[in-house]
């Protein structure tokens, strides 16, 4: 019955997000349809739009969500906590100080280039500063906890150090106002910058972070037989949970960089995984990166074909569609 | 059916003195823990369970040391501890979506590590431990589908498919009913048999006083250890317990009960 179970999951998740990349292709401005897609392809114009920003932003918009899944099922399993969340050791803080201190430095500096250089630069300093700032924040948690020998302590410091790189981002925010917009928009988290160089960066992220976390699957299962248990098993813990930290910077990191804090995607994948189909980490870590591409990039083609020509930003539908599910969950609970 | 068996291997305690917190936990225990099947008792935050996990080398000493073979356990690599040393949790502490079988599954880390693969000889394990603890007909269901008894019986074939000549147990009767506290008892017995050496804390006085040998905690100290039919053993069982309990013997065995006059 498991296996069955399993199988199901995997099925519909490769044929709903099979129909999801169509659809994020056929997913334009003018709103959202198969015939416009091969009149698109067929025009000069068109293929440039399919194949330079369309494509990439499907892509990526599924990578992105891969790697929030992976990083949530690791955190929910090293922490032993069904409600952990990829961005709960300091990586979202992290980030979010790094965007806008780059922010601010820049308009504090002024632009004496052209417009799209300009906006070059920004572009990659703004991904450099976030996956930097996302990798600092992890490891001033780790640095606070004195390792990682304790999750308790873990997890204190990575809210200590979320709430103060927080206000250190506010105080900035404060003596250079402008910065406040882009960080906004960084928080909100989006999918419309995605191209090609993007996509490559995520999936060296998800090649990097895939199989180490998969290889220390069976430890993540033996953890939930308590913490004494796993030691007793022979499992080297600090080492692991090392190990598996680094994972989640590295997935929390490069994810958050391309597209910002995009909400509710590693916490509710892994959620859906263990409740379709409960099984072994081994099994639950993979299919929630799988499971976490598919809600992203539903979220993004929902985003770009809701109000077309506008576009809702996705963070927003993520947590409405995440936080939703949880309700769901919650009234279920109660109701049974 | 077992091959890792090291029966002359001896685990003792020197001096050992840990402290939880403010809490003084241990002081300066020493003990040689006899072969046969073993049973820790004491009153509430007597130190069983501290004891129990330094033995197992869970719970690094303050000061002391804990000795595997005149090896300390402290610096032996966890792998090779945990092939020696098999340790069952106070229940509680488990959860997560794994099946009865996949979770005792786990018992196998020891021997196999994180990356190779169960061969038949490990399956066979599982299926031994399964039988032993009698909870074989689980096999599919998981750890939260099972009433408090099953789970007990599950985690304690967890800790038999490690398969390793020291089986440490912290509370295994808890949740159990009569007749598999009897068939705990005779698991423990056929265990003993085998070869193995048995350590369990226990709660149960009764249960305890069906255990080869009696180690008496009080306030962090081994306050008496002996066979279970040495008098001065239960004379200081019935003074740690505050003089509340009697220890009678019935059909050739002890058993204590509550003493309920003033």
């Amino acid at each position: 019955m498991d296996r069955r179970r399993r199988h199901r999951l995997a099925i519909g998740l490769a044929l709903i997000t099979t129909l999801l990349l169509i659809g994020g292709l056929a997913a334009g401005s003018e709103g959202w349809s198969l015939t416009q897609l091969a009149q698109t392809w067929h025009s000069a114009d068109g293929a440039l739009i399919v194949g330079q920003i369309r494509a990439p932003r499907t892509l990526g918009a599924w990578l992105v969500g891969a790697l929030l899944g992976l990083a949530g099922a690791t955190a929910q399993g090293l922490f032993r906590n069904p409600l952990a969340d990829p961005y709960l050791l300091g990586s979202a803080s992290g980030a979010s100080l790094g965007v806008v201190l780059v922010l601010a430095a820049s308009l504090l500096g002024g632009h004496s280039i052209s417009l799209a250089t300009a906006d070059a630069i920004a572009r990659i300093g703004l991904v450099a500063a976030a996956f930097i700032g996302a990798l600092l924040g992890v490891m001033l948690t780790l640095t606070l906890a004195r390792g990682a020998q304790q999750t308790t302590r873990l997890l204190l410091a990575g809210v200590v150090v979320g709430v103060v790189l927080a206000a250190v981002s506010d105080l900035v925010t404060s003596a250079a106002p402008d910065a406040l917009r882009g960080k906004q928009a960084f928080m909100l988290g989006s999918t419309g910058f995605l191209g090609w160089g993007s996509c490559a960066a995520l999936a060296l992220g998800l090649l990097v972070t895939l199989p180490p976390s998969w290889r220390l699957a069976r430890a993540l299962d033996a953890l939930t037989l308590g913490v004494d248990s796993a030691h007793s098993l022979g499992l080297a813990l600090p080492r692991i949970r090392l190990a598996l930290v680094v994972v989640l910077a590295l997935a929390t990191g490069i994810a958050v960089s391309q597209a910002g804090l995009i909400a509710f995607v590693g916490l509710v994948a892994p959620h859906l995984v263990r409740r379709f189909a409960p099984a072994t980490h081994g099994f639950t870590l993979i299919a929630s990166a799988a499971a976490g591409g598919t809600l992203l990039l539903m979220a993004d083609v929902l985003a770009r074909s809701l109000i077309a020509p506008q576009e809702v930003p996705v963070g927003v539908l993520t947590a409405l569609l995440g936080g939703g599910y949880l309700i769901w969950l919650l009234h279920r609970r109660r109701v049974s | 059916m077992s091959t890792s068996l090291e029966t002359f291997s001896t685990l003792r305690a020197e001096q050992v003195s840990v402290s939880l917190g403010s809490n003084q936990a241990l002081r300066e225990v020493s003990l040689r823990v006899p072969q046969g099947w073993t049973a820790i008792v004491g009153p509430n935050g007597a130190g069983k369970s501290t004891l129990l996990r330094a033995l197992a080398g869970l719970q690094a000493p303050d000061s002391g040391d804990v000795l595997l073979s005149d090896r300390s356990l402290a610096r032996m690599p966890p792998r090779e501890r945990a092939m020696q040393i098999a340790w069952l949790a106070q229940q509680g502490e488990a959860s997560g979506e794994l099946t009865v079988r996949e979770l005792v599954h786990l018992g196998r880390l020891p021997a196999l590590g994180l990356f190779t693969a169960p061969s038949a000889e490990d399956e066979a394990r599982v299926d031994q431990a399964m039988r032993d603890a009698e909870c074989g007909v689980w096999q599919q269901r998981r750890l939260n589908e099972l009433s408090g008894g099953e789970r007990q019986r599950v985690l304690l074939a967890r800790a038999l498919a490690v398969d390793a000549p020291w089986l440490l147990l912290d509370e295994p009767t808890t949740h159990l009913d009569p007749p598999h506290q009897a068939a705990l008892v005779r698991l423990m017995r056929r265990q003993v048999q085998a070869g193995r050496i048995v350590v369990s804390v226990l709660h149960d006085l009764s249960l305890a006083l069906l255990a080869d040998r009696l180690v008496v905690m009080q306030a962090g100290r081994i306050r008496a250890e002996g066979s279970r039919d040495d008098p001065a053993l239960h004379a200081a069982l019935i003074d740690v317990f505050d003089h509340a309990i009697r220890i009678l013997k019935l059909e050739s065995r002890w058993v204590a009960v509550p003493h309920l006059e003033p």
